[in-house]
């Protein structure tokens, strides 16, 4: 452990790297970036995140910041939203995008799958009812093309309808025409994206980032 | 089975009665021409002495001798891969390579057997006219995401996987005949590294021919078969290189310096070459609105300019195809009509699959014809190191590359990737350039030793290893809309999140290069409204356009779709507050009429919503009634009527929504029926309403809650009419009754 070294009066690094899987290398420069985005306080609030210019052109802006501060990602099983976190909670999303390592059994890959599945889930489901919801389908969908000049409402409305459509069928197969489907449970939501791989794609990169020249 | 069996060989057996037949005529005509040309010779003579008679029937083969011969060999070809296919069994073992290589060996040997000349695999022809098809297949399908994502991996791969290749075959290759003497002693450096860059590259042709038949994951495709495209820079800056060297002499620093400098000028320049060219392809298919019947050939000849482009200035040809299929793409296909976009796809895919076979039988034949220096050390030497170099290569390079890379590669993967390193005839050809002339025969001979084993040894056993090795397969799921619509919130979550991290990294560019494509590239290159469309809507509308295309042949051809689940719009649309009745009753006498016209008009609602909807597909009544001429007509129609939806803005509500309405109402007004009989309707012998309503109707006694959905959907579509009252039901449905021809309208008004 030649980095603990490096890092010299930072016991709580270990403490987070059990937690979060991030070596010590990584935390001192997420910690780094903390620091830079709160201006050097000990909690970030939203309008910190609102001050990232590359952010602003991003169309899904809002979801990824509200999902900083909802306390289903902070993996206590809590519930709800808080209005300013800090760099343990900071951590422990960011914890979401790590990629799974080599030589992992396939019930931990399994497992690492239903963690990042639950965080786009829990994006979806702003009303933390459990379930996604047509309506919420539809901002999703909206969001995403929000972007665009030409969006006409009626086209998101269909795209979301059909995609909910297909959810349906492939989880409840057979349906009365009087049954109504009450949204994507979670469950569900694992069948859909079965084939998507998600383990594989939802990753960023945490080696060799110098965020100190970075600033913006 | 035993019929089947029978069957089977029953015409298994007129199928090779005919190619025998063919390589009979063949052989005889070959031989006859030259009996003709004695022939004329010898008439002319006569006719001096006395006059002919006019000639009724004459023979001239030399007129057509050329085409004819070459349209024979091509339909040669294409009958025995049809005889491939045919034959059970055979396609599960030995692939498809290695049958057309025995099957050119076998013409091979008839014609060398007959005393004839046969035709070798000329190098003109193999390069400019066999290759570029399929390459170009190869690049304008190259599937992009993969292909980016991996692209550091593939680069490693393919130019220095290629050089290390190159050098240790070359340098152990050189050792060994040093050791060896004898014949192999005036071998000298240079001569051995041509070889070892001939014989070290990866082949596309081969790998394709391959992979395609053993489905694997797409990881491992792209990764072998980027490899084999971009290793071409590599081969050709190396080639040209140790030619130069060889008749040179001498090799300073400076002269390997400018090496180095003409690799990145002959890749670079060959993409650039590419790219330009892609842009004016898609650039001129902007204007082709008009004459859609040659789209088509400009994509084809602008590619195979940009390839004999590059071809003039030595830059690589290869990555110039690829890079201008790739650039023309995405702007070519949102231009061109949907009947361009299936010609050129087909167009494709036949001459690729054409040349493909050519080059399998060429190269058996020109095994057989060509001159050979057989050496068994030499031979054997130089399988063995193809092998071990390939895989000390592999392992080597995963091993550097899995620092950087965030989805380690395995050693399944390794293994695959290392299997998968086939050569082809590329180095034949290449091969066949050499000038040094006493080596020549030599080196064919090897690098068509290597070229067999790795194509039918490496061929043949890959698919059980793969199956052995459980290596993952190709998922074979269609893209769904759930799936892009994932994919792109992905992108832009990842993006956001590399922002919040401050690390500039792989989304962050891709980002900023998809909004500079939209901003500027898009508005130049892309006709019309469709240069502002956003990839989700334009993958739904190519969902939707697909998803109607199927539901209206499958009307025509009287087969009855399944219906793929029960599970239909209503079920998902949230209830309304109120669960009053929307629809009032109708009169007895009104129903009737509403019946009878909206009957008259049921050819044209059917197709109009339920398209929509992916799944609940109905069973078509009409089949039988449909004819060819309405059946194309109706199809025009509603891929007009589509386009007109998806790409008109949605407040206006005459056409478009107004139809939607008109089919919820048939809905609402048949469930009227439930009450009288359900299955009144089936018993009418005039066309009779889509059975799937009836199914409905049998199943929900509640239509009143149904037709409420439907009155509440049709709201929501007719933007912004937010309250259910009964006056603009009424207005609704006459609106609707009015819509479908305009003589009806008298009737309600």
């Amino acid at each position: 452990m030649g980095a603990l070294q490096s890092l010299p009066g930072k016991p709580e690094y270990v403490d987070l790297a059990e937690k979060t899987g991030f070596s010590f290398e990584q935390i001192g420069i997420l910690h780094n970036r903390f620091k830079q985005l709160s201006h050097n306080e000990e909690t970030l609030l939203r309008d910190h995140f609102n001050d990232i210019p590359d952010l602003a052109c991003n169309p899904i802006r809002l979801q990824i910041i509200e999902a900083f501060f909802d306390r289903r990602n902070f993996r206590q099983n809590g519930e709800g939203t808080v209005e300013e976190i800090g760099f343990k909670e900071f951590l422990v999303v960011m914890s979401h995008f790590k990629p799974p390592s080599l030589h992992m059994t396939q019930e931990q890959r399994e497992s690492i799958r239903r963690d990042k599945l639950r965080f786009l889930f829990n994006m979806h489901d702003a009303d933390n009812d459990g379930t996604i919801t047509l309506e919420e389908y539809r901002h999703v969908v909206e969001e995403l093309l929000s972007f665009s000049e030409a969006l006409e409402k009626d086209t998101a409305k269909s795209i979301a309808d059909a995609a909910m459509l297909e959810v349906a069928s492939i989880s409840m197969g057979h349906m009365e025409p009087d049954e109504f489907y009450e949204g994507i449970t979670f469950e569900h939501f694992l069948k859909l994206l079965n084939g998507f791989e998600i383990e594989s794609k939802m990753n960023i990169r945490f080696l060799n980032m110098d965020t100190t020249t970075l600033c913006k | 089975m035993a019929e089947l069996r029978l069957a089977r060989r029953s015409s298994f057996l007129p199928l090779t009665g005919l190619m025998c037949v063919l390589l009979l005529v063949f052989v005889s005509v070959a031989s006859a021409s030259r009996d003709v040309t004695r022939g004329d010779s010898h008439n002319q003579t006569n006719s001096t002495a006395h006059k002919k008679a006019f000639p009724v029937l004459s023979f001239n083969y030399e007129h057509v001798r050329k085409p004819f011969e070459i349209s024979l060999w091509i339909l040669l070809a294409l009958l025995m891969k049809l005889g491939f296919h045919i034959i059970p069994g055979v396609q599960n073992i030995v692939p498809e390579s290695c049958l057309l290589i025995g099957v050119g060996l076998l013409v091979g040997g008839i014609i060398k057997a007959i005393g004839e000349e046969a035709p070798v695999l000329d190098t003109k022809l193999f390069f400019l006219y066999l290759l570029p098809p399929i390459i170009l297949d190869a690049g304008y399908f190259l599937p992009i995401r993969p292909f980016t994502e991996n692209m550091g991996t593939i680069l490693v791969f393919a130019v220095v996987g290629t050089l290390w290749n190159t050098f240790f075959i070359g340098g152990m290759i050189y050792g060994v005949c040093r050791i060896e003497g004898g014949q192999l002693a005036s071998v000298d450096p240079l001569s051995c590294l041509l070889f070892g860059t001939i014989v070290s590259a990866v082949d596309p042709v081969a790998v394709l021919a391959v992979f395609e038949e053993i489905h694997i994951n797409e990881l491992l495709h792209i990764l072998v078969f980027g490899e084999s495209l971009l290793n071409d820079a590599v081969t050709v800056v190396l080639y040209h290189l140790f030619e130069e060297f060889t008749h040179a002499g001498t090799v300073t620093v400076v002269d390997a310096i400018l090496g180095v400098v003409c690799f990145f000028v002959v890749s670079l320049g060959g993409i650039l070459v590419g790219a330009i060219y892609g842009i004016l392809g898609a650039f001129t298919s902007r204007f082709t609105s008009h004459t859609r019947v040659i789209e088509p050939l400009f994509v084809f000849l602008y590619s195979y300019m940009a390839y004999l482009s590059a071809e003039v200035f030595h830059l690589s040809g290869i990555m110039s195809l690829i890079a201008c299929g790739v650039v023309m793409r995405p702007y070519v296909e949102a231009n061109v009509s949907h009947k361009s976009y299936t010609t050129i796809k087909y167009f494709l895919k036949m001459w690729s699959s054409v040349s493909e076979t050519l080059i399998f039988i060429f190269l058996g034949v020109s095994t057989v014809a060509g001159p050979h220096a057989w050496n068994w050390t030499f031979v054997i030497v130089t399988v063995v190191l193809c092998l071990v170099s390939r895989v000390l290569g592999v392992i080597g390079l995963t091993y550097i590359i899995n620092k950087f890379r965030i989805v380690k590669l395995t050693k399944k993967d390794q293994f695959i990737v290392a299997y998968g390193g086939l050569r082809g005839a590329i180095a034949f050809s290449l091969g066949f350039l050499l000038t040094n002339s006493e080596m020549k025969n030599m080196f064919l001979t090897a690098i068509i030793t290597v070229i067999f084993f790795t194509v039918i040894v490496q061929g043949m056993t890959i698919r059980p290893l793969v199956d052995l090795l459980a290596v993952k397969k190709k998922k074979e799921s269609k893209r769904s809309i759930n799936e892009e619509i994932h994919t792109q919130f992905l992108d832009h979550l990842l993006t956001g999140i590399e922002d919040i991290c401050g690390h500039y990294g792989h989304h962050h560019w891709k980002d900023k290069l998809n909004r500079f494509n939209k901003a500027y590239v898009k508005k130049w290159l892309i006709a019309g409204e469709r240069s502002t469309e956003p990839q989700l809507i334009s993958f739904y509308n190519k969902m939707e356009m697909k998803q109607a295309m199927m539901l209206v042949e499958s009307g025509s051809t009287a087969q009855l779709p399944t219906i793929v689940s029960s599970v239909s719009m209503q079920n998902i649309k949230p209830r309304g507050p109120a669960r009053q009745r929307a629809i009032p009753s109708i009169s007895k006498s009104r129903e009737q009429e509403i019946r009878k016209i909206l009957r008259a008009n049921l050819q044209k609602t059917r197709q109009r919503l339920r398209s929509y909807s992916r799944h609940d597909l109905m069973i078509d009544p009409f089949e039988d009634n449909v004819s060819e001429v309405r059946f194309r007509r109706q199809r025009v129609e509603m891929e007009r009527r589509m386009s007109h939806y998806l790409t008109v803005p949605a407040n206006r509500q005459e056409t478009p929504p107004v139809r939607k309405v008109c089919f919820e109402s048939e809905h609402k007004v048949y469930t009227y029926d439930d009450s009288k009989s359900p299955r009144g309707w089936t018993a009418e012998p005039d066309p009779s309403p889509p059975d799937a309503v009836s199914l409905l109707n049998e199943s929900s006694q509640r239509a009143n809650q149904s037709s409420e959905h439907r009155a509440k959907h049709n709201d929501e579509l007719r933007a912004k009419v937010p309250d259910e009252k009964e006056e603009q039901d009424q207005l609704k449905l006459s609106r609707c009754l009015s819509d479908p021809g305009p003589n009806k309208e008298e009737d309600l008004s």
